[in-house]
């Protein structure tokens, strides 16, 4: 029993701190760090970067142009990009359909799709949720209608999470409803320019454009778009959401986020006294830093249990819910770190360059501008994803046998 | 990384689990439990021919040679048994303290005959006062012409009548809370002038307060250099509150399952009780904290003996605040879920549930530890 990575294993992570501080733009780096909102220019731009480096793929596998990372480096990847502030991938192309492309998709499809979603040339959203079907997943009711060498497609998606950047969309929809729910769902990719789809913002509870619903009315979509065979949609579904689990305790992410309200701890006054020093204010902190380290743990051993497969089981709803509701009590802390100065929103004040411009003086700490947003944006973690809830029934049910 | 016990380590908790299983029933527990001493000669002999008595005992000694992960390895099966006889105190604790001075030849042979099973001694360290502050001790050793003379009074000790020799700490020099100036000294628990009062503990363990009234021992008894016995001491409680975690993990886990099997079984409004969601979202927080406590119990296993003391403490005090946290949630929870049944005497699931609530007390409560390592990690 040994907690240490092997020598190997640190030799991977020195490369990738190496290439971090070398290709991570330090602009990049001090929107991520303090919690600025990032652009689509800086996704692409990052996501380039790391196709250059052979990386645009994480632990694809080589036959796929990936680099072939076992779950170990994908997990030391991760955690050295978020401790360094680099954007955490949008994992829709790349975490989410492509191994979906792979498993199940036919050759022109994966010459097709693949080498887009690893250069970031094509941005990809997904298409599961709807105002009826949520937890429910199975309950959607989207229909897609063969009409000679197309379907075509009438519904509604939401939770779109920045479909209105998305140049592809894939999408569950219902191509038998006769059938058992999960029996009669197919697995489509759509052009987000094909007629027909409009795309309509979602403002959230912290004044962001985030997530989207997406209207289809007689969409017309290629056969050739499916992937697999019709009705048998829902295997590849949840094929996609075992794949959605990996990192899924975003470990790396939240030692990130508690250096950072240690940082504020430290710099807010309580009495004339660094806030962090205050006994109860110092345990609170302490209560989460432990819980963290506990998680870390547990996550090194489902890694190590795993043996490089690439699913993770069951056991990634522990991960999924103690690492949410650890980053909500993070950005939780922050907020209250702040005291009333977390109360002040200015909405233009969450991007970085109405910070960077000195001419604009934000009320209170400059770092106190964005965590009242940040706190409320992060109740999320515990509803996406699987909820907290539904995870537990995946706990009750698959590990415990209930 | 690597979180499987070597070939080695997994054939002693296989022993030691077998061994349990078939002579360590909860009904051997009742009865130990019933009787006056409260822990069984015959299971200890069974212990000593296992090994495990002989685990942590160096092989110069005669001992085993083995540290905290065969120690981790043994702890749970134990935990799961209730094992009421002085392993934590006399095979884990006392016995890495002794190992401190396996030089003095005296200290050698009590370590040959602990691995034996032949010999118990116990540490007699904390004071009414010192609450879980290791170095709080007012105990006084004066010395005299032919050794010293000790007074003061020990709290809770584990095991004190079970053992022949009390390892006592005292202080030779300075205030009660500095930290050096204490010694540690071994002492026969039938000494003219030390008086035990004992009883059980909440968890059928048993205890003693160690009172000292002009105490006699010879210069010969004192263990090591004078006033510098403290980090002897703390090492040795570092090594056996990283046992305990463990003992607590086998607890939790014994529990859990019990707990499943029972929602599974008891029928109520027609179906098992098992089938409500209430209940299973429950479970599946028990498994949760069962299963944060196990990572921190290997952590605990992994670091107690790090010499760096900040990076020790740290880790020991991030696993107990953890795993004394769960001790509470899930005992308290298999109680609930078992409804009035979790209440009686009758069940093993009181018992365990007792347990924990001991584990999560002894070598400072989670309050404690979260306190430690904020002062350490800041």
């Amino acid at each position: 029993m040994r907690l240490e990575f092997t020598e190997e294993e640190q030799l991977f992570r020195e490369e990738v701190r190496a290439f971090l501080r070398e290709k991570l733009p330090s602009d990049i780096r001090e929107k991520v760090l303090n919690g600025f909102e990032l652009s689509r220019a800086d996704h692409v731009m990052w996501q380039r970067r790391l196709h250059d480096r052979g990386w645009g793929g994480l632990s694809w596998p080589k036959e796929f142009g990936g680099p072939g990372w076992n779950s170990v480096q994908l997990y030391i990847f991760e955690e050295e990009s978020a401790l360094a502030g680099a954007p955490r991938l949008i994992p829709f192309g790349t975490k989410m359909v492509a191994p979906v492309i792979m498993a199940f998709g036919n050759a022109a499809q994966q010459q097709r799709f693949l080498p887009k979603i690893s250069s970031g040339e094509e941005w990809w959203c997904q298409g599961y949720s709807e105002p009826g079907a949520g937890s429910d997943l199975a309950s959607l009711k989207t229909r897609a209608v063969l009409d000679g060498d197309h379907y075509v497609v009438n519904g509604q998606k939401t939770w779109n999470t920045l479909g209105q950047y998305a140049d592809w969309i894939f999408c569950l929809v219902r191509t038998d409803s006769q059938a058992k729910p999960q029996s009669g769902i197919s697995f489509l990719l759509i052009d987000m320019k094909s007629p027909g789809i409009t795309v309509r913002p979602i403002t959230l509870l912290d004044g962001g454009h985030e997530v989207n619903e997406i209207w289809f009315e007689d969409v017309r979509v290629p056969i050739q778009n499916r992937i697999g065979d019709e009705n048998k949609g829902w295997t590849y579904a949840k094929f996609l959401l075992g794949h959605e689990r990996t990192n899924i305790a975003g470990v790396g992410g939240s030692k990130r986020e508690l250096a950072r309200l240690k940082r504020i701890a430290a710099q807010e006054r309580k009495n004339g006294r660094p806030l962090i020093e205050d006994p109860l204010f110092a345990a609170h902190i302490a209560q989460v830093e432990i819980d963290l380290w506990a998680l870390e743990i547990t996550n090194l051993r489902v890694l190590s249990a795993e043996h490089g497969s690439r699913a993770p089981g069951p056991e990634a709803s522990i991960l999924k819910i103690r690492g949410t509701e650890i980053g909500q009590r993070i950005s939780e802390l922050m907020m209250r770190a702040v005291g009333p100065y977390a109360l002040p929103f200015r909405r233009e004040a969450m991007a970085a360059g109405w910070q960077a411009d000195p001419s604009h003086e934000p009320p209170g700490p400059r770092y106190a501008a964005t965590l009242a947003a940040a706190y409320m944006n992060l109740r999320k973690l515990s509803i996406f994803g699987g909820t907290n809830e539904i995870q537990k029934n995946i706990i009750s049910k698959m590990i415990v046998g209930l | 990384m690597n979180f499987e016990f070597s070939d080695e380590q997994q054939q002693l908790h296989d022993s030691v689990d077998r061994y349990l299983t078939e002579r360590y029933n909860f009904d051997k527990f009742r009865a130990i439990n019933a009787s006056q001493s409260g822990w069984d000669k015959a299971a200890w002999a069974g212990l000593a021919e296992l090994g495990v008595l002989a685990i942590n005992v160096p092989v110069a000694q005669g001992g085993l040679g083995f540290g905290p992960l065969e120690t981790l390895a043994m702890m749970g099966p134990c935990g799961r048994s209730l094992l009421l006889e002085p392993l934590l105190s006399s095979a884990v604790i006392a016995t890495a303290c002794l190992r401190a001075f396996a030089d003095d030849a005296q200290a050698a042979a009590l370590l040959t005959r602990m691995a034996e099973g032949t010999a118990i001694a116990v540490l007699a360290h904390f004071e009414p006062e010192s609450r879980f502050e290791i170095p709080w001790v007012t105990t006084s050793a004066e010395r005299t012409e032919a050794g010293y003379r000790l007074d003061g009074h020990k709290a809770v000790v584990m095991h004190a009548a079970a053992a022949d020799t009390l390892l006592i700490s005292a202080r030779t020099a300075g205030d009660a809370s500095a930290a050096s100036g204490v010694t540690l000294f071994r002492v026969p628990r039938s000494a003219p002038g030390l008086t035990l009062d004992s009883y059980p503990t909440i968890d059928g363990q048993r205890a003693a307060d160690v009172y000292l009234k002009g105490v006699e021992v010879p210069a010969g008894s004192k263990l090591g250099t004078e006033a510098a016995a403290l980090p002897a001491i703390e090492a040795a409680l570092d090594i056996g509150l990283a046992a305990l975690c463990a003992e607590a993990v086998g607890v939790m886990q014994a529990l859990v399952d019990a707990t499943v099997m029972y929602v599974q079984t008891r029928q109520q409004f027609g179906v098992a009780i098992g089938r409500f969601q209430a209940l299973q979202h429950r479970i599946a927080d028990m498994l949760i904290h069962l299963e944060q406590a196990r990572s921190m119990s290997y952590l605990a296993a992994l670091r107690c003996t790090d010499a760096n003391v900040t990076e020790r403490h740290r880790a020991l005090s991030a696993a107990k605040a953890v795993i004394g946290q769960a001790c509470r949630f899930v005992g308290q929870q298999a109680v609930q879920l078992h409804g009035g049944m979790g209440m009686t005497d009758e069940l093993v699931v009181s018992h365990w549930f007792k347990r924990l609530t001991a584990a999560e007390m002894m070598f400072g409560d989670s309050d404690a530890h979260l306190q430690r390592y904020a002062a350490l990690t800041r």
